[in-house]
C-alpha cells in the first residue's frame, strides 16, 4: 500500500469548458484531494474555453482521484509536453536559449555542443520563444 | 621541411593527403611536435555556421516573351523587394530585405519572420517562389508587368554573393541597462543578465590564418554546402587591431568577400534566421581549408579556444553610441562553458554561431579532400594584412548645406 502515499509531481493542461469557469475547481483539488497547485499559466475567459497549465503535487491517490474528478466533471487534461514543441530540425544549436531557459529545459553538452530539450522539465515560460532566430520553439497555448 | 600547394594536391589526387580539422589538430600538434606535426599534415580544415547580414544573391531569370526590363522598375520574390538597378533581367536579393508590409518594429519588439534570407534558403530547398514586377516599358522590352512562380533550375545564373562573412573574431554582447535590448547579438538581458558571443573560435576560418598567410582571392572553399571561391577582402576588413603574441586579433578584424553557385547548395548550410527586434539575416555555412605550407602555418592552426580573447562590449549604450571601449577581456574556453565574470560579476552566456555545426563543416570539408572531390588553390593576392595599414574608418558626417 506504500506506493499510494508517495508524493508526486506533474505538469498539465487543462482544457476548461465554458460552463464550469465559474466553478470552484481549483480550490476543490486542494481541499478534497490534498494536491498542491502552481499555476503557471492561465487563460480563462467568462462564456470561453479555459485553458490552464498547473502543476500539481500530492499523494498519488490523491493525483489519481484528483485526475479522476477533473475528466468526470469535463475538463480535458493532457500533459504539458504535448503542448512545447522542439523542431529539431530547425534548431542549430547555436545555444542562444541557453542564457535564458530558467529550469534547463533547453540544455547544451558542453564538449559536443550539442542543444537537446527535456520536456519533463519545461514550464512553458516561453522566453525562448523570441530569443531563437530559428523559430525552433513552438508552444501551442 | 615546407610544401606547396601543388605537392599538397598531387597527394589529394592519389589519395594520400592527411587531412585534420582545426580542433583535431590542436591535440595532435601537441602530441606530436609542431615540426613533425607540419611534416605529417597536409591541410587542416576549418569551419564557421553563423549569421551574416551582408549576404546575398544575385539572379538572372531569362527574358520573357514579349520582353520586360525589370531593370529600373519595382520586382519582389515572394513580396521582398529585390535590387533591380542593373540590367533588363538581373537582379540582386539582399538577407535583411523585407516584405515592404512587415510591421517592422512597429509592433514591439518585432518578429521580422520573413525576409530575403528565407527566399533564398526556399529556392536552395529547390521550392517555387512567386516573382512579381512591374516595368516602364521600352521600344525594346515593352511588357510592364510579369507575375510568375520561378524556382532556382529555371534561372540561368544564381550566384550567393557575401560581401561580408567569417569574422575574424567578434564581441560580446551585454547590457548595462536596467530593461531588456533587442540586438543583432540577440535578447540581451538587464543588469548582465547574459552575454551573448558569435565565433566558432578554435574552428573558425581566419582565426586559424590569423595573419592572412594562405587566404586571399581565389581560395577555394565550402560554401552553403557548396563550392565557392574568396573573392576578397570582405568589407569591414581590419587587421590593424591589437593581437595577441600568436598573432590572434582581440576584437573583430579581418573578414572575407564569397561567391559560389546558389544551385549547388543545401538549405542546410543557408539558412534563413529572424532577430527579434532587430530584423532578418542569412545563417551562413563557412569552411575555409589551410594547406600546411610550414611550420609556422601548423602553429597557427594549432590556436586554441583559450588562446582566442573577445572584448565585452555594452550595447545598450556603447556600441549604439559607437562609443570605443571594453569592459572585460574572455577567451572562448570561458564563453563555451557557459559561464564568464565580468567586474566581478558571473553571466551566463550563450552562443549565436554554431560550434557545432561548425565541426560538422570542418568534417565534410575534410572528407571532400580526403576523397579527392576538393583541390586546393593558389590564391591570385593575400588579404591585406597588418602590414597594409588599413582600418576601417567611422562616417564623419558633413551637414548638406540648404540652398534657397
Amino acid at each position: 500500500m506504500g506506493e499510494r502515499w508517495i508524493m508526486q509531481k506533474k505538469r498539465i493542461v487543462l482544457s476548461y469548458p465554458p460552463h464550469l469557469v465559474d466553478q470552484p475547481v481549483i480550490s476543490k483539488l486542494v481541499k478534497d484531494y490534498d494536491l498542491g497547485v502552481n499555476i503557471m499559466r492561465a487563460r480563462i475567459t467568462p462564456k470561453e474555453q479555459g485553458r490552464l497549465v498547473l502543476e500539481l503535487t500530492g499523494k498519488r491517490a490523491g493525483m489519481e482521484a484528483g485526475l479522476k474528478y477533473l475528466s468526470e466533471i469535463g475538463v480535458e487534461v493532457q500533459s504539458l509536453a504535448q503542448d512545447v514543441k522542439w523542431h529539431e530540425d530547425r534548431c542549430t544549436h547555436c545555444t542562444a536559449c541557453i542564457s535564458v531557459c530558467p529550469t534547463k529545459a533547453l540544455d547544451v553538452q558542453r564538449t559536443s555542443m550539442e542543444v537537446s530539450f527535456k520536456r519533463d522539465k519545461c514550464i512553458a515560460c516561453e522566453l525562448c520563444i523570441p530569443v531563437c532566430p530559428y523559430q525552433a520553439m513552438e508552444i501551442l497555448f | 621541411m615546407a610544401k606547396t600547394i601543388e605537392e599538397i594536391n598531387e597527394k589529394i589526387r592519389k589519395g594520400k593527403a592527411v587531412v585534420l580539422t582545426a580542433e583535431e589538430i590542436i591535440d595532435y600538434a601537441s602530441e606530436k611536435g609542431v615540426k613533425r606535426a607540419a611534416q605529417e599534415v597536409d591541410v587542416v580544415t576549418t569551419g564557421t555556421f553563423g549569421p551574416m547580414c551582408s549576404s546575398g544573391a544575385y539572379f538572372n531569370v531569362g527574358h520573357t516573351k514579349p520582353r520586360i526590363k525589370l531593370g529600373g522598375g519595382k520586382s519582389y520574390l515572394n513580396d521582398v523587394p529585390v535590387y533591380t538597378g542593373l540590367a533588363a533581367v538581373d537582379f540582386f536579393l539582399g538577407a535583411t530585405a523585407m516584405p515592404e508590409d512587415d510591421p517592422r518594429n512597429k509592433i514591439f519588439p518585432g518578429k521580422f519572420a520573413y525576409g530575403g534570407a528565407y527566399v533564398i534558403e526556399e529556392l536552395v530547398a529547390g521550392k517555387d517562389v512567386r516573382l512579381t514586377a512591374t516595368a516602364y516599358g521600352t521600344d525594346c522590352y515593352p511588357k510592364k508587368a510579369l507575375e510568375t512562380y520561378i524556382s532556382l533550375k529555371d534561372m540561368n545564373e544564381a550566384v550567393l554573393l557575401n560581401i561580408r562573412n567569417a569574422y575574424q573574431n567578434y564581441n560580446v554582447a551585454v547590457n548595462l541597462s536596467e530593461k531588456v535590448i533587442y540586438t543583432y547579438m540577440g535578447v540581451l538581458q538587464p543588469k548582465m543578465g547574459n552575454a551573448t558571443y558569435c565565433s566558432a573560435g578554435q574552428l573558425s576560418p581566419l582565426l586559424n590564418d590569423p595573419l592572412y598567410k594562405t587566404i586571399g582571392i581565389g581560395t577555394r572553399i565550402f560554401l552553403g554546402g557548396g563550392v565557392g571561391y574568396v573573392v576578397g577582402n570582405g568589407t569591414q576588413h581590419n587587421p590593424g587591431v591589437k593581437r595577441t603574441e600568436a598573432g590572434v586579433p582581440k576584437a573583430p578584424s579581418g573578414t572575407l568577400c564569397v561567391t559560389g553557385d546558389l544551385k549547388m547548395m543545401s538549405p542546410k548550410w543557408l539558412r534563413g534566421t529572424s532577430y527579434t527586434g532587430y530584423g532578418v539575416t542569412l545563417t551562413v555555412g563557412i569552411g575555409v581549408p589551410i594547406p600546411i605550407l610550414n611550420e609556422e602555418i601548423l602553429r597557427f592552426t594549432a590556436v586554441r579556444d583559450e588562446e582566442i580573447l573577445a572584448q565585452v562590449v555594452d550595447y545598450s549604450d556603447s556600441y549604439p553610441q559607437g562609443i570605443p571601449g571594453s569592459i572585460g577581456e574572455v577567451n572562448y574556453k570561458q564563453l563555451k562553458s557557459g559561464r564568464i565574470m565580468v567586474e566581478g560579476k558571473e553571466i551566463p552566456t550563450s552562443g549565436l554561431s554554431s560550434y557545432l555545426k561548425a565541426r560538422g563543416i570542418a568534417r565534410i570539408l575534410k572528407e571532400w579532400i580526403e576523397t579527392g572531390k576538393f583541390f586546393l588553390t593558389q590564391p591570385v593576392e593575400l588579404l591585406p594584412s597588418i602590414d597594409s595599414g588599413i582600418a576601417i574608418k567611422p562616417l564623419k558626417e558633413r551637414p548638406i548645406k540648404k540652398t534657397a
